[in-house]
């Protein structure tokens, strides 16, 4: 079956037809489509697989580890900052190992469309010493799903999938199975002491991962997502994406040995004539000039620059850990090496390190990419020396012409109406400072309101307005989404409490979570319930509507709370305008 | 037959279901399709675009390279001329003439007007007092698609049958609507 989908949406049915029982995750850009994919097919639904949004990325990857125990297969969902949320869980994942498969699915965001950083994610891959896939094309992304969840399985390891945002949201034709495999079946023989983290077990199983490195190194080698082509074979391989090429099975992997990958044979006599074996004097030419190695997306903007074939030899890499042997031929057959990577130098050090200092290695280390943000096909296309197109030339200037227009909240948005009473508020004071938070208000920085003084990582508002107030600042205001607060609040709110902290709490409740479209957010309808829970005073405890008329009430509320010395909560509670309309036309049809 | 379009507007706008319609067509004639979104928060309010590529042969890359779109689609004036580097020298711009002002320092009327008319090859019209004048005001975005077609290179009935196959699930009277609007922006770009 033939079918236009978003990258996010291939990974999505890729993992329900590969056998999936259950995907646990927290919305965030560029990832959300993923879950929500699930949420609404026919055979998720069909087979009752869990797709509910979780309260954070913690959360999320500890239930698919608990999943992964009992035998099934369970993917998890996030975006690149939340793999830091879930770091713990994450990193640990490797030392426990899974039962049924497990996939990790990191959607990165480089050049931060809608992120405050720009970290790859591949780093905690290697860190956690878990193998890690990079899908290049929407099939390719659709295919590793199943070759995942296998090796995930063979190799009793989770698998880190890292996609970056042009791959999460671009569509393109995918060809996928008629019918999904069938879910793993309920097992209790996962071995507990693998489970158990004391020193003890942790230690025996450490050495055994540590160990098992040298054969997922050996695997990707032989990878069929990893491939060396030579300047011929580029064009022809390239963009449809690997339809062609099978899932790596589990009976295939062990095939691989670490003394050279079986289906990419190391630098022959036959397939590198110039580079002689012995017997030949010591400076050979190499055959090739340049050999460029292109991971993920970016071996897209390879092929891009070379409408007609590559003329240089490359080193496609989506499966790591980065096979060396692979990147050794290409050295003994290049004069130099160009890596091209979306995110951070990732295989550009690992390069550096493999090779001798003598091989000039260029990429985003030494200038000829940009060092940070995305790549383009004009960045790469100019760092492989390809000509550009001949752009349009205009005697009008047209550049002048153009505004920037930066991303705003919605009119009829109530989180304006907080913000309005908010600054009408701290204009009486000296020196206020509010602290905020992730989610659409963090757009109350720009003007008109120029609203908040912070905005670091999910919940930390409450934290730094406590930290701030223990030194000595007054007011210390925290603005907080729903969501975030759930996500990543509460347990600040709870040191706050246990020292009365002199910190005023605004949690804006949209009744949603809306920056990435309108997701249910876990505490609709608790928040009240969470703080009087948590011990904030019932008298400091206030909820309001956030709209024009009702400004008296809000000013006065927010007045009195900041003279209240300790911590008080406000929750103006109106929802969010995008999912108003959403819901209001559903009831009209 | 390859043809290279950015789609653009400001967020809110309905780019997207014109991406989908094209996509749409795309497949139905076998070609293959790249197209590039953005979600999140630049759809707040910000300017949005969409790279679309459809080709007979495989495409590469998911954006278009400076220099390489053939087309230009945009809800909006000023954001059609955010796009210009990545036009053709031959490439076609199709653009409502409706200024969205969101902003305190959007351009100057004139100004705006003769950036737009320095272009080599331009459609500029009005979509939405088009729909509005024959009591299709919600389908703008179609009388759009309607100017764009000579210069997509997709066949006019393909791109029909698309937008039926597509508002079907929406009713008669929507499909109806659709189409008339795209038939009204084939006229409006030819006269």
């Amino acid at each position: 079956m033939k079918r236009l989908l978003l990258g996010d949406e291939a990974i999505a049915l890729g993992a329900i037809n590969a056998g999936l029982s259950g995907v646990y995750a927290y919305p965030g850009t560029p990832s959300t489509e993923i879950t929500e994919f699930i949420q609404t097919n026919a055979t998720a639904r069909q087979r009752n697989i869990h797709s509910r949004w979780c309260t954070n990325e913690k959360t999320a990857m500890e239930a698919a580890l608990g999943m992964s125990f009992m035998g099934k297969r369970a993917l998890v969902c996030m975006k690149h900052v939340g793999l830091n949320v879930c770091a713990d869980p994450f990193v640990n994942s490797g030392m426990t190992g899974v039962n049924g498969g497990v996939v990790v699915l990191v959607a990165d965001d480089p050049s931060m469309h809608s992120s405050q950083d720009e970290q790859d994610s591949r780093f905690y891959g290697k860190f956690a010493m878990l193998p890690t896939f990079e899908p290049s094309s929407q099939q390719e992304a659709y295919d590793m799903m199943a070759a995942a969840f296998d090796y995930s399985e063979a190799q009793c390891l989770p698998v880190l999938m890292r996609v970056t945002t042009r791959m999460a949201h671009s569509r393109a034709v995918v060809q996928c199975a008629d019918t999904p495999r069938q879910e793993n079946a309920l097992n209790h023989d996962a071995k507990a002491a693998n489970w158990v983290l004391l020193p003890a077990n942790a230690r025996r199983r450490n050495d055994i991962v540590t160990a098992q490195q040298t054969r997922l190194e050996a695997d990707a080698a032989a990878s069929p997502f990893n491939s060396y082509l030579s300047p011929a074979a580029v064009s022809a391989v390239s963009p449809a994406g690997p339809a062609a090429v099978p899932a790596v099975s589990p009976a295939a992997v062990p095939a691989a040995s670490p003394a050279g990958p079986a289906a990419v044979p190391a630098a022959s006599p036959a397939a590198v004539p110039a580079a002689s074996p012995a017997g030949s004097p010591a400076v050979s030419p190499k055959p090739y000039p340049l050999g460029i190695i292109a991971s993920g997306i970016a071996f897209n903007y390879v092929c891009e620059a070379f409408p007609g074939g590559c003329p240089f030899p490359v080193l496609k890499v989506s499966q790591y850990p980065l096979p060396k042997a692979l990147v050794q031929r290409m050295a003994a057959e290049s004069e130099s090496i160009i890596v091209v990577e979306e995110g951070q130098p990732f295989i550009e050090e690992q390069v550096r390190g493999v090779l001798p200092t003598t091989t000039t290695i260029k990429g985003r280390l030494t200038g000829e990419l940009p060092r940070t943000g995305e790549l383009t096909p004009d960045s790469v296309a100019k760092a492989l020396g390809a000509a550009p197109y001949k752009e349009l030339q205009l005697d009008a200037d047209t550049e002048s012409v153009v505004a920037a227009r930066p991303p705003q909240l919605c009119q009829g948005c109530g989180h304006r109406d907080v913000y309005t009473a908010l600054n009408q508020v701290l204009a009486e004071y000296d020196n206020p400072r509010v602290f905020g938070d992730i989610g659409c208000y963090t757009l109350g920085f720009l003007p008109p309101y120029k609203a908040i003084h912070s905005c670091v990582d999910m919940g930390a508002s409450i934290t730094m307005a406590k930290g701030a107030a223990d030194a000595g600042q007054w007011p210390a205001v925290a603005i907080i989404g729903d969501s975030t607060f759930t996500h990543s609040g509460m347990t600040g709110l709870l040191d706050a409490i246990n020292e009365n902290a002199d910190i005023t709490v605004i949690i804006s409740d949209n009744l949603t979570t809306a920056m990435t479209g309108g997701q249910d957010s876990a505490g609709t309808n608790k928040f009240e319930a969470i703080c009087r829970g948590l011990g904030v005073e019932p008298e400091h405890l206030h909820v309001v509507v956030p709209l024009p008329k009702n400004m008296p009430e809000i000013t006065d509320i927010m007045r009195r709370e900041i003279n209240y010395h300790g911590v008080s909560v406000i929750i103006p509670r109106r929802e969010c305008i995008q999912t108003f309309k959403r819901h209001a036309k559903a009831k009209k049809a | 037959m390859k043809t290279d379009i950015i789609l653009c507007g400001v967020g809110g706008q309905g780019i997207l279901s014109i991406a989908t319609i094209i996509g749409q067509a795309a497949m139905d004639a076998d070609l293959y399709i790249k197209q590039a979104e953005v979600h999140g928060m630049s759809q707040r309010g910000g300017d949005v675009q969409s790279n679309l590529r459809i080709s007979s042969t495989p495409i590469a890359s998911d954006l278009i390279p400076r220099g390489k779109a053939d087309v230009i689609i945009s809800m909006e004036p000023m954001e059609a001329l955010r796009y210009i580097p990545y036009l053709a020298p031959e490439g076609w711009v199709i653009t409502s003439t409706a200024p969205f002002v969101n902003i305190p320092n959007y351009p100057d009327a004139d100004k705006l007007k003769q950036a737009l008319q320095a272009l080599p090859n331009i459609v500029a019209i009005d979509i939405e007092q088009i729909a509005k004048d024959n009591g299709i005001p919600r389908s703008a975005n179609m009388v759009l698609l309607g100017a764009a077609q000579q210069a997509l290179r997709i066949d006019a009935d393909k791109l029909r049958q698309a937008i039926s196959t597509v508002f079907a699930r929406k009713g008669e009277d929507i499909v109806n609507a659709n189409l008339k609007a795209f038939d009204l922006g084939g006229q409006a770009a030819t006269r």
